[in-house]
């Protein structure tokens, strides 16, 4: 009876933790794959410290697992193989070098010239011409997780893309509710860091947003230290310390957004960060730091044999045409041909009706004149 | 009595299904054995036995592979590429059987100023049927992504480099492969391309996806079309320079993020062979640093791709004030292996001036030396055989030193050189001029100029000299297409006899064109630039060149084909421009829409209201009493005081 007894209790335990497993599995994410669109804006040797800034997340998202066709990275200049750049083909996040975030195994997908409004707009709502390679596109679903993180400069409502133009928070909000009706995402963390960028996100209007400012309006962002070999400031404050914060992150680890907000305080950071989540549906709480920057795998272990199709059947090789093409001649062109190239033919001139033609046709004209309108007017002409 | 008949009957059943089986699979091992017969010839009997051998398992995997693997080991698949031409002829149904190779080279040439130039030299030959284009191809060696590009946009040959840096001809001589600074892609395509310029708008667009690169800015105003330059390097049985593009971007930088995506079309990838030594951080720590991707058919039924890199390091940027080079100190690292998929890996370090080893000291010695007719001259290599485990030494690793004793000898001066500047004053008009230095004694020899230049700036043909000595030197073949704005650039090309120990100038002059103000970059003041001129030559060479093609030669001497012995084909690329444009002053607009609004403001408008204001006389307003007496007057209807 005891035993009975100790043994239904058990399995009521047992129920009801799974029930709590199952209500757990109800309210997390549902994606199932993640992307990450990291942007830097900024132009000029003395900008060093956005591309580090970018960098420095492309690193974390990638070490959590984001594989490198799921990451669209823009890079508007080209710091490590700078002519300036005392280490080439290094782009360091801390002072004395201590950690090179560009690292061996890096791929930029736009860079240079071609990191522009458009490109960014094009690339979030997938309106890209039909030649573009994958590794351009942003090929999310409605269950993908997107990060998207921005730096630059900016300003009260813009950010300013390579010195010659701006993006509007309008139509960055525009663009997200384009996404949104494309159905191109299941969720998305926005994150800035600018001067003021809190207005960026002012605008949103789409649901499943959360976004994330380094500083407030009418507050700038202040970058972090200077190396004295390089010359330059090398990292902003908020993604520095963000950097920090995400070192600790490891694949499987349950912290969730609310120490992600609580990241840069006032005392480092000097300006105030600031995050919106009233658009959200989850509770932030519940949302794991890894649901976006790092990446889904589920794998499923199976024991059992699985046939598959049946073979694919070799269609023999036509053994008559092969024989053909080896009786053409192939050999090797001659790389300077001298005789050819001067005997080569001119390209087809104009054509130009024969001189006698011309003055055979004069002459017809000035008959008929003549016979028209009498004899009389040749001798005031000679 | 029952169960003892079920079981019988379950006994014979199970005889039946087992016979069944054994003879289905009987019949599968014989196609393997049968391909396996006809397709190899004596030496091979080993490979025969070990198919039938394999044909068991080789049964199950034919389910879901196209074709037969053989598990052949490098040295194997040489000699099945050797006897490849016989045995194709021999038995033409053989079966689809890849039989690629892979080769690698590092050729090291220490330079009379003390930089040292190392050239990495990767080939992967790829055997498949041109004829053969929708079926299921096979990739074991060759990387899949350039194969679907090849088949996918009917490419015959295509050359794409990448170079950081300006390669200085008369402190380092000749390369073995030449490339302008930026970018630069040259394409022939199959004569069954319908539209050439739509598949190469395409075809740019894939490779800038492939190689990271901002290829996509490759259009129609820096495209060009030669008419003589660019020959095919490939085989060719006709030449129709209608399916050839060359294009180059002189403004492209390459960073690591250009060698990462190179690296993985390697077989070994950086994993293994020589290509552990490319670290990026040593790599762009350089003078020059260039990589190219060449893809060329060798023969009707192979393809030959060659990666190469070509990297000068300069001796007083790398540290210490001493002499001497090592592969710790090019590269930090030493290698440890040879390619495991590769059938030949090699190290090459010129040595032909320093013949007694008065100059420098190498170290480890090797005891492998060959000669190899390469530039016009005959060079002494000392070889280092990386699949010889004999060559790593006790250590098990390789760290070539090549420490010098003594710094005298000179080079051998290049015999042909070009120089391009641009000349004039102020932003309106300019003259580019282009020199071409023959440093032959004697002889002369003709070049092949091709001048590509942007539309923006404006060049007067009828202003073209071309001057040799001081004398007017008449090009023996001209090519010019003017320019359309926004649509094309200019493109001469000239063949001009360079008379022996001379100096050739061409000069033309341009205006500049005022640009739009979308059309500027983000930095205009920067400038603009203008690509490379080139000038292809064939240079009289010292040696007699080896003009047979069949014969094993290591990599680095076989990049341009050889038709006679006389002479050896050479390409140098001069410098590229750059000029300014008249540049408006961007941060302008916002000032004149301000200033411009506050002045009509407060000038028109001022002006207009003088002009159209209308003015009345107003009486003051009265007082109480009277207003009160105004108000009784209305109601009576009597007029107010």
């Amino acid at each position: 009876m005891l035993i009975l007894m100790t043994l239904f209790s058990s399995c009521l335990f047992v129920s009801s933790s799974n029930i709590e497993d199952n209500v757990g599995n109800f309210f997390s994410s549902g994606h199932t794959n993640n992307w990450a669109v990291l942007v830097c804006t900024s132009r000029f040797w003395f900008n060093y410290r956005h591309v580090a800034n970018t960098l420095s997340v492309y690193r974390s998202v990638k070490r959590l697992g984001i594989p490198d066709s799921h990451i669209v990275l823009m890079l508007a200049d080209d710091m490590a193989c700078n002519h300036r750049n005392p280490k080439p083909a290094t782009v360091f996040s801390h002072k004395n070098m201590e950690l090179n975030v560009y690292g061996d195994d890096v791929e930029v997908d736009y860079r240079g010239y071609e990191v522009t409004v458009e490109n960014f707009l094009r690339v979030l709502t997938g309106r890209l011409p039909p030649s573009t390679p994958r590794s351009k596109r942003l090929l999310s679903d409605d269950r993908s997780n997107i990060l998207i993180y921005l730096t630059g400069h900016g300003g009260n409502g813009f950010l300013k893309f390579q010195d010659s133009e701006e993006i509007s928070n309008v139509e960055l909000a525009d663009a997200f509710q384009q996404m949104w009706q494309k159905r191109r995402y299941n969720e998305l963390l926005f994150i800035i860091d600018t001067c003021q960028g809190a207005s960026m996100y002012e605008r949103f209007y789409s649901p499943n947003l959360m976004a994330l400012a380094s500083s407030q309006v009418g507050e700038d962002s202040l970058s972090h230290q200077p190396d004295l070999a390089i010359g330059v400031h090398l990292m902003d404050r908020y993604t520095f310390y963000l950097l920090e914060f995400l070192e600790d992150i490891h694949p499987a680890s349950k912290t969730n957004m609310n120490d992600l907000f609580k990241v840069c305080p006032k005392s480092h950071c000097v300006s105030t960060p600031g995050h919106r989540t009233d658009l959200f549906l989850r509770d932030p709480g519940s949302v794991l730091v890894t649901d976006f920057f790092g990446s889904v795998r589920k794998v499923e272990i199976t024991m059992e044999t699985i046939n598959l199709t049946s073979p694919i059947m070799q269609t023999e090789e036509k053994s008559a045409a092969y024989g053909d093409l080896q009786k053409e001649t192939y050999s090797f062109s001659d790389q300077l041909p001298v005789s050819e190239i001067i005997h080569q033919k001119p390209k087809q001139k104009d054509w130009h009706p024969p001189d006698g033609f011309i003055l055979g046709l004069w002459t017809l004209i000035l008959l008929v004149f003549f016979k028209t309108y009498g004899m009389k007017h040749l001798k005031h002409i000679f | 009595m029952a169960a003892h008949r079920c079981v019988s009957s379950a006994l014979l059943v199970f005889v039946c299904v087992l016979s069944v089986f054994t003879v289905a699979r009987s019949q599968e091992t014989t196609p393997p054995g049968g391909h396996g017969a006809p397709a190899t010839d004596g030496p091979q009997t080993v490979t025969e036995t070990t198919g039938q051998t394999a044909g068991q398992p080789a049964a199950e995997e034919r389910r879901w592979e196209a074709t037969e693997v053989k598990e052949a080991t490098p040295d194997e698949s040489a000699a099945e590429e050797q006897e490849a031409p016989a045995a194709d002829t021999a038995a033409p149904s053989a079966g689809p059987r890849p039989k690629d190779d892979f080769q690698e080279e590092l050729v090291i040439r220490p330079l009379h100023s003390g930089d040292i130039y190392a050239s990495f030299q990767f080939r992967t030959l790829w055997e498949t049927d041109f004829t053969r284009e929708n079926k299921v191809s096979h990739y074991r060696l060759f990387p899949k992504s350039l194969g679907q590009v090849i088949s996918k946009f009917s490419v015959r040959e295509l050359h794409i480099s990448f170079t950081q840096g300006y390669w200085r001809t008369m402190q380092w001589g000749q390369p073995y492969q030449p490339s302008p600074p930026g970018a630069e892609l040259w394409v022939w395509f199959q004569d069954s391309v319908t539209d050439v310029d739509e598949t190469w708008k395409e075809l740019t667009n894939v490779l800038s996806g492939i190689f990271c690169a901002s290829l996509n800015f490759i259009d129609s105003t820096n495209t060009v079309q030669p008419s003589a330059s660019f020959k095919p390097l490939g085989i060719v049985n006709v030449t129709d320079h209608r399916f050839l593009r060359y294009a180059t971007l002189p403004r492209e930088i390459v960073c690591t993020e250009n060698l990462t995506p190179w690296k993985k079309l390697l077989p070994c990838g950086s994993k293994a062979g020589l290509a552990v030594l490319m670290k990026s951080e040593k790599l762009f720590h350089s003078s020059f640093h260039s990589q190219a991707v060449h893809i060329r058919p060798v023969s009707p039924t192979s393809w030959e791709l060659r990666q190469t890199l070509n990297v000068v390091f300069d001796l007083h940027t790398s540290g210490q004030g001493k002499r001497e080079w090592s592969l710790f100190k090019m590269f930090s690292r030493t290698l440890t292996e040879a390619c495991p998929l590769a059938s030949s890996s090699k190290i090459y370090v010129d040595v032909t001036d320093n013949p007694q080893g008065e100059q420098f000291e190498l170290s480890p010695a090797t005891p492998l030396l060959s000669q190899e007719v390469v530039l016009g001259d005959r060079r002494t290599f000392s070889v280092y055989d990386l699949t010889q485990q004999i060559t790593f030494g006790t250590v098990r690793s390789l760290n070539l030193l090549i420490r010098w004793k003594s710094s005298e000898g000179d080079m051998l001066r290049p015999l042909l050189h070009g120089e391009r500047y641009v000349a004039g004053y102020g932003l309106q008009t300019g003259e580019i001029h282009t020199l071409m230095y023959n440093y032959h004694p004697y002889r002369s020899f003709p070049v092949l100029l091709l001048d590509s230049v942007p539309w923006y700036l404006r060049l007067y043909i009828h202003t073209l000299t071309v001057t040799s000595k001081g004398k007017d030197n008449k090009p023996s073949y001209i090519h010019y297409q003017p320019s359309k704005d926004r649509l094309r650039p200019h493109l001469l090309e000239m063949l001009v006899q360079l008379p022996p120990n001379s100096v050739t100038e061409v000069t033309v002059q341009f205006e500049r064109a005022l640009l739009k103000w979308t059309e500027y970059t983000p930095d205009p003041n920067h400038g603009f630039y203008v690509g490379s001129s080139v000038i292809s030559s064939l240079v009289p060479s010292i040696v007699a060149m080896d003009t047979n093609i069949t014969q094993e030669r290591p990599l680095f001497s076989s990049f341009f084909p050889c038709k006679e012995e006389s002479s050896y084909f050479v390409r140098v690329y001069t410098e590229p421009l750059l000029v300014n444009l008249p540049t408006p002053d961007f941060s302008m607009p916002y000032n004149v829409i301000c200033l411009t609004c506050t002045v009509v403001a407060v000038g028109y408008g001022s002006l207009y209201n003088l002009l159209t204001r209308s003015f009345q006389i107003e009486e003051p307003s009265p007082g109480l009493a009277k207003r009160l007496a105004n108000i009784i007057r209305r109601m009576r209807g009597v007029p107010p005081l």
